[in-house]
């Protein structure tokens, strides 16, 4: 029932063919937004058909504003961000403070040490190290018996999956509650992003670490997107990994965390969108109450080096016990390209279920693949970035295989126009996903915040479909002809050898 | 790629209700306490309309008025627990050939373009214990959609060429299952809980997918799709009364069939021991400590439910703050006493942790079981596990769609249409004494076996300095020859 009202107008009047400022205008009467006096953008949508909310609260970076030397930091503070505040998770923060800063100098020494070049005293290196973890032992006997507060009062207030992403262009947190604890919500939200404490910290680092392990190291399908995403871009922060690379992990220290969340986590840069049975007239209030807290600062600078064109084709090929894999990648322009709606198009005409063309040529016809596809937004979307295939060969078939049966498609799409059915399609999908996408207070509270923040303005979730309804036949062989050229290519091959690999070499730098 | 401060995958549901006696304060709150918490409104779902037609078949229809759009599933007794071992598989191959091998009249892919140009979806499934075909579709198109899915249900041709590409996409699936150690972990983790041959934990391969023959397929729709078998459930933006007199006019007179009994599989677990799967290409290792738990039947299944919370699900239990957080040790952690509807479920303790820390790890899992007898789980533990699970329980029926599906789990396994209004009040009976009985009843780590996915020689200790070591060889049986090539052969 609860996402039921809302979209009733956007079906309405997009698919029965309504014009879409009807919808937008009927849409309007239940959203509020609020730019707060220190800049923080709120969003409210009622939709009062349970007794539940849900939020989500985006902050405008990602692991690409990792500092150099720190990948992984924005991802590092995501998981900080559960640990409590100066009120949440302590015995008596005064004392705390000062323990968690005596960890810090000792870590500090310890790093300085263990990193020298030359004339390093391994002994040193030790006894530094062993002051550090007393440091820690120190500063835990504050913290040890409030171990994960802040999720114990979420949860056991009713929080509905509470949890929290980042990836390289953004850092999220979302959750939902009853609705009777938005004012809590606000409190602890806002909290949150008050007064954060890294506490804990290094401990965290470990069980990010374990992440890594987990999604990378020990995945073959993770290795090959991490080696792919590092060869594709040479200069713009995408090709960093979002978990970091392992020597930074090892390295980057709470105070580094400390300096991240206060440049980046700053009302300006952060969007919050609540979505459910609240009325904004009382509920806006209350959140301002809170989040009005915060204090307003300098928007960061948002330069990044561009990825300059690529202009010879680029191979990543991973020998692995695993089964082989193709992957290969364009780059394509922005979120904001006049032409991103026609890369959506060919995203769907290529990869949407069994009418799609890769499914039809690859796996239908030419029986070569289990499964392909070709999408948008690798590693991100924020900044220029991938249109990226793939396909998992049948046993018996080569990742040359996929590639030649993927390029008869490209080049399908690059000499012929598609048909009025499959335009017809495509507009009509793109309609109706819209509203399929938007079937809960989190799903639509997550696409709300996120085109405030990309746009700054949440109606132009809306208008993406009017977008793709303006896509033409010449514009998808342009873009085509434009994009999927060989040295504009990155190709990422996972091929099976029987035998065992090599023994990896352990990674250099930073303490194990 | 995102990356999330807690791995979905070993999230457990936590769920609602809670009056607190907090003070009701206007100011601004210095702390959590302090906020003001109101009565939360009261709020009844709308239940669904159940209607049983003479010949068996069983309706349940939600409306819901907001959006001009009917959605419907039909769950059909019989899965793959039922397959004769030599064609595992069979399901899977059914599940997917059902919808790909179209009608009499039309087949899969004519259906394709036919529902892709109204954005509206019919899909089948194979299961467990059933198997499924639904629909999603506009208001509008209702009438041409359901028709598709009546020919669908009643009249499938299961067409050859589409049985070859099931196929190909399962044997791409055997040859691909053991590139990812959590996979293993998970597969073999049922082997030692129900035993290599028990249907709950027996895995197709290459030869029994090949046995699977397009009569294996007509025959199974033959045998179970009979009215008397089917639960229908269809929400949307319709009218009960001429809904029922569609679906009467159309069901009504359908045949009904031989009932379906569905056999018991006795669970045949492993001996305690330490199981290993060498496998060389990682640097982590996942563990997982096994037995067997029991059915939602069972009465003890609500002093497990607040256990599991207390000790192995969310933020807050205590495998979590003691394994991951204070010693920093695995990023995925959890786990608890598993609940079937109609079978025993596992019981599962499982981390992930780096090849050095694999028998710290052990150790700390033991040292976990261990304390539940020192240190039980304790009043303030089981409040907060109560006020976890009865403050969110409203997220158990928040739309229109989960109290059908909840409906309809409760008809399929046969238990009272109102468990859910009853579990809450079991909730709140749960006793320390349960929780402390259930805890001992089924964590036993004299009779778990403990099964180790992981690079052996790196790994801190030799399991074998805890007992006796089982290596686990997983190897893919090859495929019968002239059946498709060798996985990863080349070209």
């Amino acid at each position: 029932m609860k996402s039921r009202k809302i979209q009733l107008i956007i079906v309405l009047s997009l698919l029965s063919s309504f014009a879409l400022c009807q919808d937008l205008a009927s849409f309007e009467k239940k959203i509020t937004k609020k730019k707060l006096a220190n800049g923080l953008t709120v969003i409210i949508c009622e939709r009062p058909e349970a007794p539940v909310f849900s939020f989500y609260t985006h902050v405008d970076a990602g692991s690409v504003q990792d500092p150099k030397g720190a990948t992984g930091l924005a991802h590092m503070f995501e998981h900080m961000a559960f640990k409590g505040t100066d009120k949440i998770g302590t015995r008596d923060y005064a004392d705390e403070k000062v323990a968690l800063q005596k960890v810090e100098v000792a870590y500090a020494a310890f790093i300085h040490e263990r990193d020298k070049r030359v004339d390093r005293d391994d002994e040193k290196v030790k006894q530094l190290e062993k002051a550090w973890h007393d440091a820690i032992a120190e500063a835990d006997k504050y913290s040890a018996p409030y171990t994960n507060e802040f999720g114990r009062i979420v949860e056991s207030e009713g929080g509905e999956g509470m949890n929290a992403y980042t990836d390289d262009d953004e850092t999220a947190y979302h959750y939902s509650f009853p609705e009777n604890r938005l004012e809590l919500w606000a409190y602890l939200e806002s909290e949150r992003f008050l007064h954060p404490v890294m506490r804990q910290f290094y401990k965290e680092r470990d069980v990010v670490i374990e992440e890594r392990r987990m999604s990378v190291d020990s995945n073959p399908i993770g290795r090959l997107l991490e080696q792919f995403t590092a060869t594709s871009f040479a200069a713009h922060p995408y090709h960093r990994p979002t978990l970091g690379w392992i020597s930074d992990l090892n390295t980057f220290s709470a105070s580094d965390a400390d300096a991240f969340f206060h440049r980046y986590y700053i009302p300006s840069n952060m969007v919050v969108a609540v979505v459910g049975d609240v009325k904004a007239a009382e509920a806006m209030p209350i959140i301002e109450k809170y989040f009005g807290r915060i204090p307003s600062r300098d928007k960061p600078d948002e330069a990044a080096t561009a990825e300059p064109p690529q202009n010879s084709e680029r191979r990543v090929v991973l020998h692995e016990l695993a089964q082989p894999l193709y992957l290969e990648g364009y780059h394509r322009p922005d979120y904001r390209s006049p032409d991103d709606a026609v890369y959506d198009a060919i995203e769907d005409l290529m990869s949407n279920g069994r009418t799609s063309r890769l499914y039809r040529s690859l796996v239908r016809d030419k029986q070569i693949a289990a499964q392909s596809a070709g999408f948008s937004g690798l590693p991100g979307n924020k900044y220029p970035h991938l249109f990226a295939f793939y396909a998992f060969p049948v046993p018996g078939h080569t990742p040359q295989e996929m590639a030649t049966a993927i390029h008869a498609e490209i080049d399908r799409l690059k000499k012929e126009d598609i048909s009025d059915a499959e335009l017809k399609m495509i507009k009509t999908r793109a309609k109706a996903d819209l509203i399929r996408g938007l079937d809960s207070n989190s799903g639509l509270a997550q696409a709300l915040g996120i085109n405030e923040a990309r746009y700054g303005d949440w109606r132009e979730l809306f208008r993406s479909v009017d977008r793709i309804e303006k896509v033409s036949k010449a514009d998808i062989r342009r873009v085509a002809n434009q994009t999927f050229v060989e040295g504009n290519r990155t190709v990422g091959i996972i091929e099976n050898v029987s035998g065992p690999p090599e023994p990896p070499t352990p990674p250099q730098g930073g303490a194990q | 790629m995102k990356r999330s401060v807690i791995s979905r995958t070993l999230l457990f549901i936590f769920l609602t209700l809670f009056f607190g006696g907090h003070v009701l304060l206007w100011s601004q709150a210095a702390t959590w306490e302090q906020v003001p918490i109101p009565k939360l409104p009261e709020f009844k779902p709308q239940q669904p309309k159940r209607i049983e037609f003479p010949n068996g078949m069983v309706v349940f229809l939600q409306e819901d008025h907001e959006l001009p759009l009917i959605d419907g599933t039909a769950r059909i007794r019989g899965g793959s627990v039922e397959v004769p071992a030599t064609k595992v598989g069979l399901i899977d191959v059914y599940g997917e050939v059902w919808r790909t091998g179209g009608t009499k009249t039309m087949n899969g892919d004519q259906m394709d373009d036919f529902l892709e140009e109204r954005a509206a979806k019919v899909e089948t499934n194979g299961g467990m214990d059933s198997t499924s075909i639904g629909w999603s579709c506009l208001k509008e198109d209702f009438d041409d959609v359901f028709k598709m899915f009546v020919d669908l249900l009643q009249n499938p041709e299961f067409r050859a060429d589409k049985i070859d590409i099931a196929k190909k996409g399962l044997y791409t699936g055997i040859s691909r299952r053991n590139d990812n150690p959590q996979q293993i972990a998970g597969r073999q983790a049922a082997i030692l809980a129900y035993g290599a041959n028990n249907p709950y934990a027996r895995e197709a391969e290459y030869a029994t997918v090949a046995a699977v023959t397009r009569d294996d397929l007509v025959n199974w729709h033959h045998t179970y799709v009979h009215p008397n078998n089917i639960i229908l459930g269809v929400v949307g933006d319709f009218d009960s009364a001429m809904m029922e007199a569609r679906l009467r006019q159309v069901f009504g007179n359908w045949q009904k069939g031989p009932a379906v009994k569905k056999p018991e599989f006795p669970p045949n677990p492993a001996k305690p021991g330490y199981y290993l799967v060498d496998k060389s290409d990682v640097n982590q290792s996942n563990i997982i400590m096994i037995g067997l738990g029991t059915t939602r039947r069972d009465p003890d299944y609500f002093a497990i439910s607040v256990f599991n919370e207390a000790f192995g699900g969310g933020f807050s239990s205590r495998m979590f703050s003691d394994i991951r957080s204070t010693k920093g040790l695995a990023y995925a952690v959890g786990g608890g006493i598993g609940t079937g509807w109609d079978h025993k479920g596992m019981l599962r303790l499982m981390m992930g942790t780096k090849s050095q820390t694999t028998a710290a790890s052990i150790q700390a899992l033991d040292d976990e079981i261990a304390e539940l007898k020192v240190k039980p789980i304790s009043d303030e533990e089981i409040k907060r596990a109560k006020d976890s699970i009865l403050n969110s329980f409203i997220f158990n029926f928040d739309t229109p769609e989960k109290v059908l599906q909840e409906k309809m789990a409760y008809e399929f396994y046969g238990y009272p249409l109102d468990f859910l209004e009853t579990y809450q009040k079991k909730i709140e009976q749960v006793t320390k004494e349960d929780v402390a009985r259930v805890a001992a009843k089924y964590m036993r780590p004299e009779q778990m076996p403990v099964l180790v996915v992981g690079n052996a020689k790196e790994l801190d200790k030799a399991l074998s300095t805890f007992g006796p070591v089982t290596n686990v060889d997983i190897t893919i049986p090859p495929p019968p020859k002239g059946v498709t090539p060798e996985p990863g052969e080349q070209d």
